[in-house]
């Protein structure tokens, strides 16, 4: 009796905290979109087990470079980041990052921005897996001057935003749809309708194009297929100790509901004849 | 502490030590601390609470070892932290997390606090003191928020610091000085930083105090019966260190579930866009504790009012142990009172809810009333023109006129409006409403509920003591084992 009280007080206790949780989120929800425009996607990383598709981060990543890198930057990550552990380049053979030639070959494409260690000049050297992704602008001036508004850095966008990787998915494909009557008039030059988007005005134009890219694994590359390699890409870049976390997770539940029935049968035991 | 001391040193060394410094024989005494026999699992959270507090320093400090208290450099610090150092990833969420964790905690302390009686005499100071871990709390937390710097930290800073240039005459001086400047700037987040370390260490002197005050107060119980025999008694340990540690258990298991699998669930997405004081966030909301009181700060329209009703909204509870003059302690015996208490605990959650929303949103809607919302392309159609001779109330009276008008030919179908100049306004109950409400009942409880209820209502007839409860009428049966 006694048990089942307690579960059903924690049962509580965890539905309250969910709800005041999703309360916070349902005040952020956008208001009108038209039926399908929020696509939900069984994602590989969702559910307590899950994982990244590594094949389709790989991809993702080639998106990334050849498509988003021209405005996109990722502040957060380093190339080495890309073969670490659980990332999508990971290699057995390589568990030092650093050492991974793919990574050193990704790295060498980029011109970093550095010092020469003689005389003090500016200069500039091929990446190396330890450097950073350069950024794309100088600044944000820079940044908006080019393209109207500042494009954001795309390392933490999947959790950044409400919907996490469905919204971006979402997003990237949303450029289909007919806009309101409501609206005409209202989106002015360099703006795009997407109701994925609060708001529902974007300044980002459609940029996937069927056959954009020539992936180099030979899938062939459809709107849908772009859009949901580059999200697995970057929901790895917004989380990239995901897979780690829930392993880690399932051990220490597992230990904790032992160890929370060990400490039942004593508490049981110790109170065997007392009467309270 | 309270009760003569059963610690008898056995050893010379523990004799030395303990001729000098009784440090052993007071550990020994909280072990053997003679506790209520019928304490129930809501009693498991003063222990839960420490755990949260230790939990909470040690892993901030952990934090506080690689992050920078600078607007360039705090966003990306903390990113460093989950990515390259060793359990960044975990330590951060758990702090972040272990935050929520430690506030529902300290709620349903509260409310076991306000169920069970525990701040009447003679507990009004553990009460008093637990006000002030809980207001210290509030500040920790807030302060705490801005500084990953990400849109919520820096728009949940402006927001609440703005509240305070509410006060009259210093209120802007008393912004400055807060913030460092004129506005969250570099400076406000060095300053919050220093106090976010500052203030959890205040709160652990002040639990030092709580326990204190408890330990020489002694432990309420479910049916706020004093202890009145040894044989209501059992020993802290092992009873309730072995109850304690599967109800830790159980919140340990809570707490993993959202620090494992759901570490962002209990926190806001904008928090991941680094801070941009031009552009601001659709809706700011601060995190779910403090949603109710968010609720009452906007219950009202002007800022003052709703800084002081929110103000008082904490302050009614320092007062609380002489609001509720009642002998009885335990709602268990107060049955009038007891169903005041649970709309209460819904009223709380309700300013939640509020707190989280649009106060303009509408929370049911009944039907819709036809507003004119263009009265000139009304006037257009029918050929119409607006008055323009004769006095300024003439004029009033005449357009109110055609307004009416006007409202009467509004082709409302259904739901919504199909004539131009025509808007359907729902009608029914918005969250502003129902904030007001559920506001003036929370003050309602305090001032004149529980006065009144003192006053008014027969008690149900109480057991005479721990021991008759737990047994019925025969307290000559075994009790059995205690030592």
């Amino acid at each position: 009796m006694k048990t089942i009280k307690t579960l059903l007080v924690a049962a509580s206790m965890g539905i309250a905290t969910l709800g005041a949780a999703s309360a916070v989120y349902a005040a952020g929800a956008p208001s009108e979109m038209p039926d399908g425009a929020m696509k939900h996607k069984k994602w590989s990383f969702n559910g307590p087990f899950g994982t990244y598709d590594k094949a389709a981060a790989q991809r993702g990543f080639q998106v990334y470079r050849e498509v988003c890198a021209s405005c996109h930057a990722l502040d957060q990550l380093a190339f080495r980041h890309l073969a670490e552990k659980g990332a999508p380049f990971y290699n057995e053979d390589f568990p030092n990052p650093n050492d991974n030639p793919l990574i050193k070959g990704f790295a060498a494409e980029y011109e970093i921005a550095d010092i020469d260690g003689d005389d003090g000049s500016a200069i500039t050297r091929p990446g190396i897996p330890a450097d950073k992704f350069p950024p794309v602008y100088a600044n944000d001036i820079e940044a908006a001057s080019v393209n109207g508004k500042p494009p954001p850095d795309l390392s933490v966008m999947v959790k950044a935003r409400g919907g996490g990787a469905d919204y971006l998915y979402s997003l990237l494909l949303g450029y289909e749809y007919d806009m309101p009557e409501s609206m005409e008039g209202t989106v002015g030059v360099g703006s795009y309708y997407n109701p994925v988007m609060e708001g529902a005005v974007i300044a980002m134009p459609p940029q996937l194009v069927e056959g954009a890219i020539e992936y180099e694994d030979g899938t062939e590359a459809t709107k849908e297929q772009m859009a949901y390699d580059v999200t697995q890409f970057l929901a790895w870049s917004a989380d990239p100790k995901l897979e780690q976390r829930k392993r880690v997770g399932f051990g220490t539940m597992f230990y904790l509901g032992i160890l929370t029935i060990l400490l039942y049968l004593s508490y049981r035991q110790v109170w065997k004849d007392v009467e309270h | 502490m309270s009760g003569p001391s059963t610690y008898i040193p056995r050893t010379g060394i523990e004799k030395w030590v303990d001729e000098r410094l009784p440090i052993i024989r007071m550990g020994s005494d909280f072990m053997t601390y003679p506790s209520p026999r019928n304490l129930n699992y809501w009693y498991a959270f003063g222990g839960i609470l420490t755990l949260c507090l230790m939990t909470q320093i040690i892993t901030g400090i952990i934090i506080a070892m690689h992050y920078t208290p600078t607007i360039d450099g705090a966003f990306d610090s903390l990113q460093r932290f989950k990515r390259d150092v060793n359990f960044g990833w975990l330590i951060q969420p758990m702090h972040a997390v272990g935050a929520s964790m430690f506030f529902l905690a300290v709620y349903i302390h509260m409310f076991r606090g306000l169920y069970y009686g525990s701040y009447k005499a003679p507990r009004e100071l553990i009460w008093i003191l637990g006000c002030v871990i809980y207001l210290l709390m509030m500040a920790t937390a807030f302060l705490g928020y801005t500084l990953p710097w990400g849109q919520m930290s820096f728009w949940g800073a402006t927001v609440i610091t703005g509240f305070f240039g509410a006060v009259p005459v210093v209120g802007e001086s008393l912004q400055q000085w807060l913030l460092g400047g004129y506005s969250v700037s570099n400076a406000t987040l060095q300053r919050f930083f220093s106090l976010h370390y500052l203030l959890p260490f205040v709160i652990a002197a002040i639990v030092g105090l709580h326990v204190w005050a408890l330990h020489h107060a002694g432990q309420n119980n479910p049916i706020g019966i004093s202890v009145k025999t040894k044989k209501d008694t059992l020993s802290f340990h092992p009873y309730y260190t072995v109850k304690d540690a599967f109800a830790i258990g159980i919140f340990l298991l809570i707490f993993c579930f959202f620090l494992f699998f759901q570490p962002d669930a209990l926190g806001h997405a904008d928090n991941y866009i680094k801070a941009d004081p031009l552009v601001t966030p659709a809706h700011i909301v601060p995190e779910w504790y403090f949603l109710p009181f968010y609720a009452i700060l906007r219950a009202v329209e002007s800022k003052l009012m709703g800084l002081l009703l929110m103000v008082g909204a904490i302050a009614v509870l320092f007062v609380l142990p002489w609001l509720d003059f009642s002998k009885v302690r335990s709602m268990r015996f107060r049955p009038v009172t007891r169903l005041f208490f649970i709309v209460f605990v819904v009223m709380c959650f309700i300013l939640g809810w509020c707190g989280a929303e649009t106060p303009d949103n509408m929370v049911f809607t009944v039907g819709y009333k036809p507003v004119v919302t263009d009265l000139a392309a009304y006037l257009e159609l029918t050929g119409g023109t607006l008055p323009s001779i004769g006095t300024d109330r003439e004029i009033a009276a005449a357009t109110a006129e055609l307004t009416k008008a006007a409202e009467e030919t509004c082709n409302l179908d259904g739901s919504k409006s199909l004539t131009e100049y025509c808007e359907a306004k729902p009608l029914g109950l918005n969250f502003l409403w129902l904030t007001r409400l559920a506001t003036a009942y929370y003050f309602a409880y305090f001032l004149f509920i529980l006065p009144a209820m003192s006053l008014i209502e027969t008690p149900k007839k109480r057991p005479d003591s721990i021991t008759e409860s737990v047994l019925g009428h025969n307290t000559n049966a075994a009790l059995a084992p205690a030592e």
